[in-house]
């Protein structure tokens, strides 16, 4: 950032206004992905974004409870297991999150009356947890094979005190910031799936990151395309 | 979800092959499976790989009161976690007999064979300890869960950190990482759990039994020992009798494993702490294999932001100016908020419909002229205690008439509430 953006934040912020200045942090940090790592589950997929990485791992369409089963298509559960102790209500939030953006692009009336179960468990955390879940779970679907209307993947990006959006943002990054959002991006028509958001934000400014969340939501459907290409290529 | 149940001819197969010295994956009979350990980017956090079979270890650590027996110790606590996400049988939340042995098995091997020096962990005697916890997780089960926990429980102790606690008179202060280095746990030795497992009433004996194997089984004898020979731990499960013979060459046997794997671990910590020292990266992120196919890692990139701001600003003013909000709202006291303007308000009509047909239409309009009343006698704020309520504050708005139902029910009201009360009851 400039000198001189500096001194322009600082003149809208003593005019009252907020305002989003020169976005030079808008980065995502280096990601990676590895699928059917494990061999009991019927998909596996790890997702690492920086030092932040979860393993995901998808059973089904297998046979489902009669106290779940819906008649019309098939029960997703989603399961976040946390590294230390049980799962509390922090884990339930995020797993209503992550099912709600599963069962949007899933085609789950193809398979009715059947359970779907999707583990998520956290390896390590560095910030930006749950978009890493969503691609996690994104990748482990793929791997699964299951019929989907569309691929979906998450950002977040948190709002600094000085108006600065950063994408991707670390645990320390996460901490200093003023708002955090968390969206959950469509492959079809870039649409918001999902959002989640803690603290405060204008309108414009929610504007803004999803437009950010948006344009680096190419990337990782690249980054998607790129794995499945090499997968299937079968060349190193 | 149900386990896919083993076809007889399965179970025949695998049994028949185990008389013929053979084993589905080419193992000798005394074979482990390739053990990987690896770690994560916090201290205290490991990877067991045992083949197929996957777990990981995470410790953590608290300051707690101590247990009332022993002020001066630190607490251990082991938690294996058999995660839904290791096998479809396995169901979250629930303690099943598998966890429940696999808990107490680890608890006998670390805590009761007195590995950790649990004194150490004191920080004020009688008041305040450290609460060694560990984790593990279960994230792919291809048999033999208690080795690879085992394993991974004791690399990860060993790898762990605390932080450093400074005693000054009666004032204890915990410095963080950045401010002191975090000190290791004391650790005396490595017990390090080894499974046999036991065919055709004990004719037949394999070394970490996969899968398949476990389900075939009619036994499984658990060792426990560490490098200096001594066994910390030994549990027979399956309910077969074994010579003193057969455990005497189990014991043999396991003595050479845990040798073996004592030396992997420490080779593993010494690899893990030069990563550390160096400066480079280390952890999950880092243990990704380049060299498959599955696999695709992506350099940190930047994302275009060019158009951003200007899309943002065409979405605001397209989604056009919010519906205009009442300028000033109407604020009958004080300190008292009021949403929508003075309507009449449809909340409760059941309730005052009751009231209505208890008291009558009649006397409900002498009530109201009675409030009113009442209200310019009194002052602003009517307090009533009810002996069944809590105690109720209730302000009173300036215009009564429009909003009947906020009025300050009156001594006939009470009646007729109680009333309906009893009703209800």
């Amino acid at each position: 950032m400039t000198q001189s953006s500096c001194d322009a934040l600082h003149f809208f912020r003593g005019g009252g206004m907020m305002e989003v200045c020169g976005s030079s942090t808008v980065s995502l940090r280096e990601f990676g992905c590895e699928q059917s790592l494990l061999s009991r589950p019927d998909g596996s997929a790890s997702f690492t974004q920086g030092d932040t990485s979860v393993l995901a791992g998808v059973y089904g369409p297998a046979e489902v409870k009669v106290s779940k089963e819906i008649y019309d298509r098939a029960t997703l559960e989603v399961l976040v297991q946390p590294k230390v102790g049980l799962p509390s209500v922090r884990e339930r939030l995020q797993e209503q999150c992550v099912r709600e953006t599963c069962e949007a692009s899933l085609l789950l009336s193809l398979h009715p009356r059947s359970s779907l179960t999707l583990i998520l468990q956290v390896l390590h955390d560095d910030g930006s947890l749950l978009s890493c879940f969503l691609n996690a779970a994104c990748m482990a679907l793929m791997d699964a094979g299951l019929p989907m209307s569309c691929l979906f993947c998450a950002v977040t990006c948190a709002i600094d005190t000085d108006g600065q959006i950063t994408t991707d943002p670390t645990a320390a990054q996460e901490k200093e910031s003023r708002a955090l959002m968390t969206f959950a991006i469509d492959s079809t028509e870039r649409k918001v799936l999902m959002s989640s958001t803690k603290g405060s934000f204008s309108v414009s400014e929610l504007q803004q990151c999803i437009a950010v969340s948006q344009k680096a939501s190419e990337k990782i459907f690249q980054f998607y395309r790129d794995s499945v290409r090499r997968r299937y290529s079968k060349i190193l | 979800m149900k386990d896919t149940p083993l076809a007889n001819c399965e179970r025949d197969f695998l049994l028949k092959a185990f008389e013929e010295k053979k084993r589905l994956d080419g193992r000798q009979t005394y074979d482990y499976r390739k053990i990987k350990i690896t770690f994560g980017t916090d201290y205290g956090c490991c990877f067991v790989d045992l083949g197929k079979t996957r777990v990981m270890a995470q410790v953590s650590c608290e300051l707690v009161a101590p247990k009332d027996n022993r002020p001066n110790e630190g607490i251990l606590f082991f938690n294996i976690e058999l995660s839904p996400m290791a096998s479809p049988v396995f169901e979250q939340g629930r303690q099943s007999e598998l966890s429940v042995k696999l808990n107490r098995q680890l608890e006998r091997c670390l805590r009761n064979s007195k590995c950790i020096d649990t004194e150490s962990l004191c920080v004020v005697s009688g008041e305040k300890v450290w609460q060694i916890r560990v984790d593990v997780h279960t994230l792919n089960h291809d048999g033999n869960l208690m080795d690879a926990a085992s394993i991974a429980a004791i690399t990860a102790l060993c790898h762990f950190r605390r932080p450093d606690v400074a005693i000054q008179g009666d004032d204890v202060t915990v410095y963080g990482p950045e401010e002191r280095d975090p000190i290791p746990l004391s650790i005396y030795h490595m017990p390090i759990s080894v499974s046999f497992s036991f065919f055709q009433q004990g004719t037949y004996l394999l070394v970490d039994p996969c899968e398949r194997e476990e389900r075939v089984m009619d036994g499984l004898l658990m060792i426990a020992m560490n490098k200096h020979r001594e066994i910390c731990s030994i549990q027979s499960s399956g309910g077969i009798m074994l010579l003193r013979d057969q455990v005497m060459r189990c014991s043999k046997i396991a003595s050479v494993k845990v040798s073996e794997i004592t030396d992997l671990i420490s080779k593993a910590l010494e690899n893990d702490k030069k990563a550390r020292k160096a400066g480079s990266k280390c952890g999950f992120a880092e243990s990704i294999p380049q060299e498959r196919i599955t696999a695709l890692k992506m350099e940190g990139t930047p994302v275009d932001v060019e158009g951003v701001t200007e899309r943002a600003s065409y979405v605001v003013q397209k989604a056009g100016t919010p519906p205009q909000t009442v300028p000033s709202p109407v604020v009958p006291l004080p300190g008292v908020g009021q949403v929508g303007e003075g309507i009449h308000s449809t909340w409760g009509m059941e309730e005052e419909e009751e009231e209505n047909n208890i008291s009558g239409d009649e006397e409900d309009k002498v009530i109201q002229m009675e409030v009113d009343k009442e209200d310019s006698k009194r002052g602003d704020v009517v307090e009533i205690s009810d002996s069944e309520e809590e105690e109720v504050v209730i302000l009173n708005p300036e215009t009564p008439d429009k909003t009947p139902k906020s009025k300050p029910p009156s001594s006939h009201q009470k009646v007729a509430a109680k009333t309906k009360k009893k009703q209800k009851k």
